[in-house]
């Protein structure tokens, strides 16, 4: 059954992506949506009815075998798998529903042009690659399933082909990718080279081992166990858009917003928590590389929510949300709480693929208007898209009812994930990081909703009269994601954050926690206010939303105007893209003009040249003059290289 | 006591005369010719020498067979002479210069 799951949606990107002609847009749509959904309930199926306390390797074929590299392309169901299962097939197959509605007509292509079949197949391929990360069962075939959900990325991302903004994010999300990956394939290669196996279970089995070896490593010795997750880690900040390797996730906008909902919100950009949760065994044997995580993940909650607060493209704000609660789930998984990492990234998926989904759907309606400074009032336009946006803000906000566990799915486990941080930190930076981020996030969730829906139209006139809902095809799968985005986090929370025995039993060995790890069960044990806080945090952002812009509209402005610094800082998103630019991109380019103009105009070509030009003609020269046409200059030579041998072989002794 | 270092020298002696009447004269053909026979007259001392020293026949055989080819060489070459100066009307061999591409 699981490998109808994993199968279902390549034979759809190949019958999409190679038979459009013959099957028609309509057949290639239909084919990968149903395909999609097939493996969607498939999924369900294999969730609900999981044993986690085995753990299953179902094998496909032999992958590998090169000397002592053994890696077999095989599914590894536990817990993890099934959760990750459920989804990427779900939030795909509703999102390939959705782009049945929002891809039907593109101003980007024309007419005649047949897109579609290759946005499904794209997407249908995506969805395989990511399937094939979270079932692998060894770090190659995880490794080979990173980087075809990377190669999807890029493909989709500059799926507006004729768009030179959207090729160059495509190639941005593509090398920055490879700096993560770089870390990934060293952490890899390391692990083979000290434990000779690549499958997760010799791994495993040989963490303690890796704990007390040294390993050499840029010219420095290095506790293995450490240094590894790190390389990981770098992997996992690359994928997953964390501070320093961030900079593609707001330029991966360019692309399609379904692709935006499924592949930078839902899934890809989850597979680094997932690839943390799934070493969790080699993790919970390095504390420095877990404190860095930690670090890395509070940082970036912080970061990413306070650019968040100054952006006005719609999608972008959702792209710094998303960066902002990957951070979050970063910081649970540093700390190791898993399950509270996969609790946060299961919930995610629900209520940021609906908010993208959402503000696709308000792009849609307003004739791929982006800016939300153009919007306002749209809530009687558009009234159900509007209600799945609120039941979206109110799940990434953190809505309900404090010290329960009735709410929306974020409040459930945003709330855990700060538990967690302040049993696990004793109250430190990650806790008050995560804090702050909470009310940004209510802020500038808030205030996307505000400059959307509430207010008086802005912008151009003539986009508002002709705004119009959606059709039903794209409502649907909001009303399915809204569902989990309200009942996702009180259905799972017990299994995901109750008391340890129930975590364990519903995780089985999927996850490892050490003795040691107590954060789990500390984190029930907090006071009142930490568990309060969030929530207080939430209603401050909601407020101050609602004063800068219900009440006094004209406030925002002015206090752009005279933090006018500050403001300039958030919106150019710390300067991070003008600071790579100096550091990296230009030095690059630099290089390589250096190397095109000098070192291959010059030195290749010119040393092609200078043969080809200069010294053959010369020796042609030279040679043409001893030919002079006299006998006996001829037998002179002759005979002066007669001596020349002769001498040589008295010299060197003969024959002998 | 004349020994086989006698005969060597002259036969070097008479060697290095023929390749400086190579090289030296730039007048006339047939004198290049004459060089050349004499080089392998030179030769066929050596030969000769050897042979009776080592108490070989074999060397002397040989001198007989250079002597044979030095004729018909000769006897070619002043056929070649005798076409060259019909065709050019000199045999002097500063004209003979066109051997070259």
């Amino acid at each position: 059954m699981t490998s109808i799951i994993l199968f279902a949606p390549l034979v759809g990107a190949i019958i999409a992506g190679f038979g459009w002609r013959i099957i028609g847009d309509k057949g290639a749509q239909w084919l990968t949506t149903g395909l999609l959904l097939l493996s969607a309930l498939l999924s369900w199926i294999v969730f609900l009815g999981l044993d986690a306390s085995v753990t299953q390797h179902i094998q496909i074929l032999r992958f590998i075998e090169s000397g002592t590299l053994s890696a077999d392309w095989a599914i590894r169901l536990d817990r993890l798998t099934a959760i990750m299962l459920v989804v990427v097939t779900t939030v795909s197959a509703l999102v390939h529903v959705y782009s049945m509605g929002y891809m039907a007509h593109d101003e980007n292509f024309k007419d005649s042009e047949s897109y579609r079949p290759r946005f499904f197949a794209y997407l249908s391929f995506f969805t395989f690659a990511m399937l094939m990360l979270v079932t692998s069962d060894n770090l190659v075939q995880m490794f080979f399933g990173w980087e075809g959900v990377g190669l999807a990325s890029y493909l989709l991302i500059g799926f507006y082909y004729r768009k030179p903004s959207a090729n160059a994010a495509a190639i941005k999300a593509f090398v920055v990718n490879r700096v993560g990956d770089f870390g990934f394939a060293l952490g890899i290669l390391a692990l083979f080279l000290l434990t000779d196996s690549v499958r997760f279970d010799d791994i495993f089995a040989a963490a303690p081992e890796l704990a007390e070896t040294q390993v050499t490593f840029l010219w420095t010795d290095w506790n293995a166990a450490n240094l590894i997750a790190f390389l990981l880690f770098i992997g996992a900040m690359g994928k997953s858009a964390q501070l320093f390797l961030h900079t593609w996730l707001p330029d991966a906008m360019e692309g399609p917003t379904p692709v935006s909902a499924l592949i930078h919100a839902a899934t890809m950009v989850t597979a680094g928590v997932f690839l943390v949760c799934r070493m969790s065994p080699l993790m919970e044997y390095a504390p420095e590389a877990m404190n860095v995580v930690v670090f890395i993940g509070a940082t970036t909650a912080f970061f990413a929510a306070t650019v968040g607060l100054v952006q006005n493209d719609i999608k972008r704000v959702i792209a710094y949300s998303t960066c902002s609660q990957l951070g979050y789930m970063f910081v649970a998984a540093g700390l190791g709480v898993y399950s509270v990492a996969m609790f946060h990234l299961f919930t995610h998926a629900f209520f940021k693929a609906m908010l993208f989904l959402g503000a696709g759907s308000v792009i849609h309606g307003m004739h791929h208007e982006q800016d939300m400074r153009n919007y306002g009032g749209l809530r009687h336009k558009m009234p159900r898209t509007f209600w799945a946006m609120l039941i979206g803000t109110l799940a990434i906000t953190g809505v309900g009812i404090p010290l329960t566990t009735i709410g929306f799915a974020g409040f459930l486990s945003k709330d855990a994930i700060i538990e967690s941080a302040f049993a696990g930190t004793a109250g430190g930076y990650g806790f008050w990081m995560l804090v702050i981020a909470a009310a940004f996030t209510s802020f500038y969730s808030w205030r996307l909703m505000f400059m959307t829906f509430w207010g008086k139209p802005r912008g151009d006139k003539h986009t508002h009269d002709h705004a119009h809902e959606s059709p039903m095809v794209m409502l649907v799968p909001l009303a399915v994601l809204a569902v989990g985005a309200v009942f996702a986090g009180m259905i799972w929370y017990t299994p995901f954050f109750g008391k340890e025995a129930e975590v364990e039993a519903w995780f089985g060995a999927a996850i490892f926690m050490a003795e040691s790890n107590t954060v789990l069960h500390d984190a029930h044990y907090v006071p009142a206010w930490v568990k309060v806080s969030p929530f207080i945090a939430m209603l401050g952002g909601l407020l101050v939303a609602l004063w800068f812009y219900i009440v006094n509209p004209a406030l925002p402005g002015k206090l752009a105007e005279n933090q006018r610094p500050l403001y300039l800082f958030l919106l150019n998103k710390w300067y991070f893209d003008e600071l790579y630019d100096v550091v990296f991109v230009r030095p690059a380019k630099a290089i390589g003009a250096f190397l095109w103009k000098r070192g291959d105009g010059g030195v290749i070509d010119g040393a092609l040249n200078g043969v080809a030009m200069g010294i053959v003609p010369f020796v042609t020269r030279l040679a043409g003059r001893a030919q002079s046409g006299y006998i006996f200059t001829y037998a002179f030579a002759m005979v002066i290289g007669i001596v020349i041998l002769i001498t040589w072989m008295t010299f060197i002794g003969g024959a002998e | 006591m004349i020994g086989i270092e006698h005969y060597l020298t002259v036969a070097a002696a008479l060697f290095v005369i023929g390749i400086f009447g190579l090289f030296l004269n730039r007048k006339n053909v047939i004198i290049l010719l004459m060089s050349i026979e004499l080089m392998l007259l030179a030769v066929n001392i050596n030969l000769v020498a050897f042979s009776s020293f080592l108490g070989d026949l074999v060397g002397q055989i040989f001198a007989l067979f250079v002597l044979t080819v030095a004729a018909a060489e000769a006897a070619i070459g002043l056929a070649i002479l005798v076409c060259f100066f019909r065709n050019r009307g000199t045999i002097a061999v500063e004209d003979v210069n066109v051997m070259k591409g």
